[in-house]
Formats: C-alpha cells, sequence, structure tokens
C-alpha cells in the first residue's frame, strides 16, 4: 500500500499516544472495532467542564498504518476544541487530509466513530453526575 | 548489507545469476520457434527446449515427455482440474481437494462446481495437514481427482503426499499435486509418491517469470486432460502455443541447480530459519507459530504477534519485504483464509506475518530482520489497546465489540 507522506508521518511520529483514567469524570472514553475485523481504537478526551473545551486527547490504536494515523489526527484535532466541533469532525475531513485510498476509508469512519463515542462516555458521566446532585 | 532485504521468496524469487547465464543466448541470437522443422534456427530452439525439458523432468524423476509448458502454475492447475474433469466425465464427476489449496485451484473448482462437478473441500488441523482417513472417507465410486498441495504457500506445511499416493493409486484416482513451493526446496519423486499430475512454477525456483509446467504421466496409468488451449497442438495437444524457449532453458537450469544444490541448501535455510525464529521468540511474548514446523519447507516461518496488526508491523519494517495474512495487505479485507481454516482466530490471521527465506539471504540478514521484527512489535504494542487491557487482565476475546 503506498500511503501518503502524512500516514505515514502520523504512523512513524503518532500524537498523543496514551491512556487517561477512565473513571474521571471529566474524560470521555470511546473505544470502537473489533479485534477479528483487524481494527481496534480507544480514543479518549478530558474536557474542561467549566468551558466545555476538550483539554487534551489521548489514543491507542490497534490496526494498519492507517488506522494509528487516523486516530492520531482525530487526537490533534480535537484537541482545544468545543464538544459541538468536535462533533462536527467528518470522516471525510480525515480521508482529505490523510489523502486515504478508497479501501482505507473504513478507517475514517472509525476514527469518527471512536470521536462520537468518547463524546456520548463523556456526556453519559456529566449527565449521570447531575443527576446524582 | 544491502537494503532493503529481500524475504518474500514464497511470493516470487530473483533470477539466479545462473540462470539469466544459460538464458541470454536464446533471449538474443538463438530466437528460433522450436517448431520450426526446417531450419537450423528453429533445430537450435528445439535443442534448447528439449535439455530444459529433461532438466525439469530429472528434478521430479520423470521422463521428458511427460513434461508439458504452461505460462505458469496458475496455467498448470487449470489445466490439471478441468482437464480432468472434461476427460473423466463419464467415470465420475467427483474431485476432492483441500481448503488451504491456493486459488488457482480454489477458482477452478468452484468453476467446475457450476458445471456439475461436486467437490469435497477436506479440512486441515491446525498442523496444516490433511487427515488421511478423511480423505479415504470422501472417495467414491464417482471420484475422478484427488488434489493436494505439495506445500503451502503461506505456512509452508508439507502434506503426506507418498501417503495420498498410495490412496489414491490404491482406488484408481487421479492424483495431482500443486508442488509449487515443494518443489526444489524438498525432494519429490513422481513414481515414488505416486503422483500422476504436477503443477510446477519457474519463478518460485530462481528461474523466470512467464514459464511453468505440468506433469502428467504417461504409464500406469496413462493420463489424458483435455486441453484448456486450443491452437497447433504443441505439447501433445495439451497446451498448444510457441515454446517460451528463453523460459524453458531457464526454468531447466533452475531445476538443476536445486537439484544439485538441496542437501546443503536444505541444511543452511533450516538453520537460518531456525535463527530467526528463536530470535524473535526468545524476546517476544504471545508470539505464536502457524502451522507444523516438523512437516514444514526449510525455508518458510510464519508467525502471529498478538495485539499488533500485521500490516503496521510491515510499515514499520520498511526495509524488508515479508508479506502478511491480515486483510489490510488483501484486496478481499478479509484475513488469510488459509490461516483462517487451520483455526487461527481471526484476530490472530490479521497479525501474521510471514517470512519466506531464499537462496540469498545471509545470516547478518536474519539478524537484521529479527531486530527489526522485535523492535517493531515493541512499539506497536505499546501502541495496541488490546495489548494494553490484556496486561490489565481483561480478556479480550470475551469483550463486547461492536462491530462494524
Amino acid at each position: 500500500m503506498a500511503y501518503s507522506e502524512k500516514v505515514i508521518d502520523h504512523y512513524q511520529n503518532p500524537r498523543n499516544v496514551g491512556s487517561m483514567d477512565k473513571t474521571a469524570k471529566d474524560v470521555g472514553t470511546g473505544i470502537v472495532g473489533a479485534p477479528e475485523c483487524g481494527d481496534v481504537m480507544k480514543l479518549q478526551i478530558q474536557v474542561d467542564e467549566k468551558t466545555g473545551i476538550v483539554k487534551d486527547a489521548k489514543f491507542k490504536t490497534f490496526g494498519c498504518g492507517s488506522a494509528i494515523a487516523s486516530s492520531s489526527l482525530a487526537t490533534e484535532w480535537l484537541r482545544g476544541r468545543s464538544i459541538d466541533e468536535a462533533l462536527s469532525i467528518k470522516n471525510t475531513d480525515i480521508v482529505q487530509e490523510l489523502a486515504l485510498p478508497p479501501v482505507k476509508i473504513h478507517c475514517s469512519v472509525l476514527a469518527e466513530d471512536a470521536i462520537k463515542a468518547a463524546i456520548a462516555d463523556y456526556q453519559k458521566k456529566q449527565n449521570n453526575g447531575n443527576g446524582s446532585k | 548489507m544491502r537494503l532493503p532485504i529481500y524475504m518474500d521468496n514464497h511470493a516470487t524469487t530473483p533470477l539466479d545469476p545462473r540462470v539469466l547465464e544459460a538464458m541470454m543466448p536464446y533471449l538474443t541470437d538463438k530466437f528460433g520457434n522450436a517448431a520450426s522443422r526446417n531450419h537450423s534456427f528453429g533445430w537450435e530452439a528445439e535443442e534448447a527446449a528439449e535439455k530444459g525439458r529433461k532438466q525439469i523432468a530429472d528434478l521430479i524423476g520423470a521422463t521428458p515427455k511427460e513434461i508439458v509448458f504452461t505460462s505458469g502454475a496458475t496455467e498448470s492447475d487449470n489445466i490439471a482440474l478441468k482437464g480432468a474433469a472434461e476427460m473423466y466425465a463419464e467415470k465420475g464427476n467427483h474431485i476432492i481437494t483441500t481448503t488451504i489449496e491456493h486459488k488457482a485451484i480454489l477458482d477452478s473448482a468452484s468453476w467446475l462446481e457450476q458445471r456439475n462437478i461436486e467437490v469435497t473441500y477436506l479440512p486441515v488441523g491446525p498442523d496444516g495437514l490433511i487427515n488421511l482417513e478423511q480423505l479415504e472417507r470422501a472417495m467414491t465410486d464417482r471420484t475422478i481427482l484427488v488434489s493436494v498441495m505439495a506445500a503451502n504457500n503461506e505456512i509452508g506445511t508439507v502434506q503426506p503426499i507418498r501417503e495420498i499416493g498410495a490412496l489414491t493409486r490404491k482406488r484408481g484416482i487421479l492424483f495431482h499435486t500443486d508442488a509449487v513451493q515443494a518443489a526444489g526446496k524438498i525432494r519429490l519423486d513422481v513414481d515414488e509418491m505416486q503422483i500422476d499430475i504436477m503443477s510446477l512454477s519457474g519463478h518460485k525456483i530462481y528461474g523466470p517469470k512467464g514459464i511453468g509446467a505440468l506433469y502428467v504421466r504417461r504409464r500406469n496409468p496413462r493420463v489424458r486432460l483435455t486441453p484448456v488451449v486450443h491452437g497447433g497442438g504443441h505439447e501433445r495437444g495439451m497446451r498448444s502455443g510457441t515454446l517460451n524457449v528463453p523460459g524453458i532453458v531457464g526454468f531447466g537450469k533452475a531445476c538443476e541447480i536445486c537439484a544439485g544444490e538441496m542437501e546443503s541448501e536444505n541444511a543452511r535455510l533450516r538453520a537460518l530459519r531456525d535463527r530467526l525464529k528463536n530470535r524473535i521468540m526468545g524476546q517476544l511474548d504471545e508470539v505464536y507459530v502457524n502451522g507444523s514446523m516438523e512437516h514444514r519447507l526449510p525455508n518458510n516461518l510464519n508467525i502471529s504477534f498478538a495485539y499488533v496488526e500485521g500490516e503496521s508491523l510491515m510499515m514499520g519494517m520498511k526495509d524488508i519485504a515479508v508479506s502478511s495474512g491480515s486483510a489490510c495487505t488483501s484486496a478481499s479485507l478479509e484475513p488469510s483464509y488459509v490461516l483462517k481454516a487451520l483455526g487461527v482466530g481471526e484476530e490472530l490471521a490479521h497479525s501474521s506475518i510471514r517470512f519466506g527465506l531464499g537462496r540469498f539471504n545471509t545470516e547478518e540478514e536474519v539478524d537484521y530482520v529479527a531486530a527489526q521484527v522485535v523492535e517493531n512489535v515493541k512499539r506497536l504494542r505499546e501502541l495496541s489497546p488490546l495489548y494494553e487491557m490484556a496486561k490489565e487482565g481483561v480478556d479480550v476475546k470475551s469483550m463486547n465489540w461492536s462491530h462494524k
């Protein structure tokens, strides 16, 4: 597979690799994909509860080079965005930025799913927290 | 040591310089058509083709007249299956093969299934080998052909060819073997092993691409195959078309070299392969060899690296040419059907790497490859959420994954 320079750069120098405390209230975790499909992405966001801005984002990915690159790029884009802005990230933006070939589009779809799952997890925690007060 | 390192010798092999040297005259001055019977250009081409035919026959214990030239093993496999099904239609309509054959066999078989041929696909065990009792039970009075590969192209496992030959001969069923990976690497003898039809390829044994052969037994029993390619009646009518004389010369020379060096080269390759395996497995946990180590080509190693996806691993080893059973390396987005047939879980099929050592690999290269593998697997495991979960004690298999 001939990859773009950007995919290779993200693969060789992945941004924001790591894990955050998934039980923390200000952290949202999204795990998508399946090992038997060859792709699993774990994407986490830490949100400033006052401003609603994503302070930090981390990922770990099992998958091909473009899956790693898509999730690495997603963490870069998430940092500093509001939840609404984060939700507006589309897989097609990732495809365009990384110049993914057609057979790799599913990697970008997975990254978008991971973003949405992380945000949903964060919002669920927030709602549960409010409910208990 | 020169980079990149080629360690994908099941896909193809480089041309041996001795082979190229033998071919050169037939790519330049000696350009005649071997079928031209009335001038010296034709005679010298024919003589060269016949010499190549003998060299190929000698490698497998056949006679030159039993060698039919083709464009490659895919064509040979097609002729073997389709030609036998057509020729022996009156005798029966049942073929037995295995689930781990090359696509040239599997796709020919499924084409025949659409034309009222029944095909039994024998499963293989975790070792990659068929069960002989299962084979015997699958044979019926309507069975015309058993086609079992000698050695597998992904995992290098070597089937019990001699035993299969004994079973098929006893029942009067023809035995075809796709020996593309095995020929020139392990000893094959069509009489001793009671093989009736065999597919061979030039470019897997340091010969040129675009030339293959089909061994077709002429005596006890005399095998006849309906041609797939029709025309001028070359190759006893079984495969028309002007002979690829430079290809044949190269293929013949490649066979001669393999026959002469087989014993010493096997020992060398086995030592290199085992060195690679020991270096990798000594430094990494959760690494699994796919298929039997005992019944295996000396140059093959197929390993799954748990929690690391195969394509991303190959991407990290950019100076090394190997291949993977990962879906991401195939057009179908399905992981290796061979590994699945062995019962290797899909997640480990995605994590597999095939190392195919060859004549021109050195110990220095093996050490470099092993170091690269270890470094990249470690790096990618740090990136892998599955490795993290496994280390935390989460049973990755029991998780409720969101399927795409």
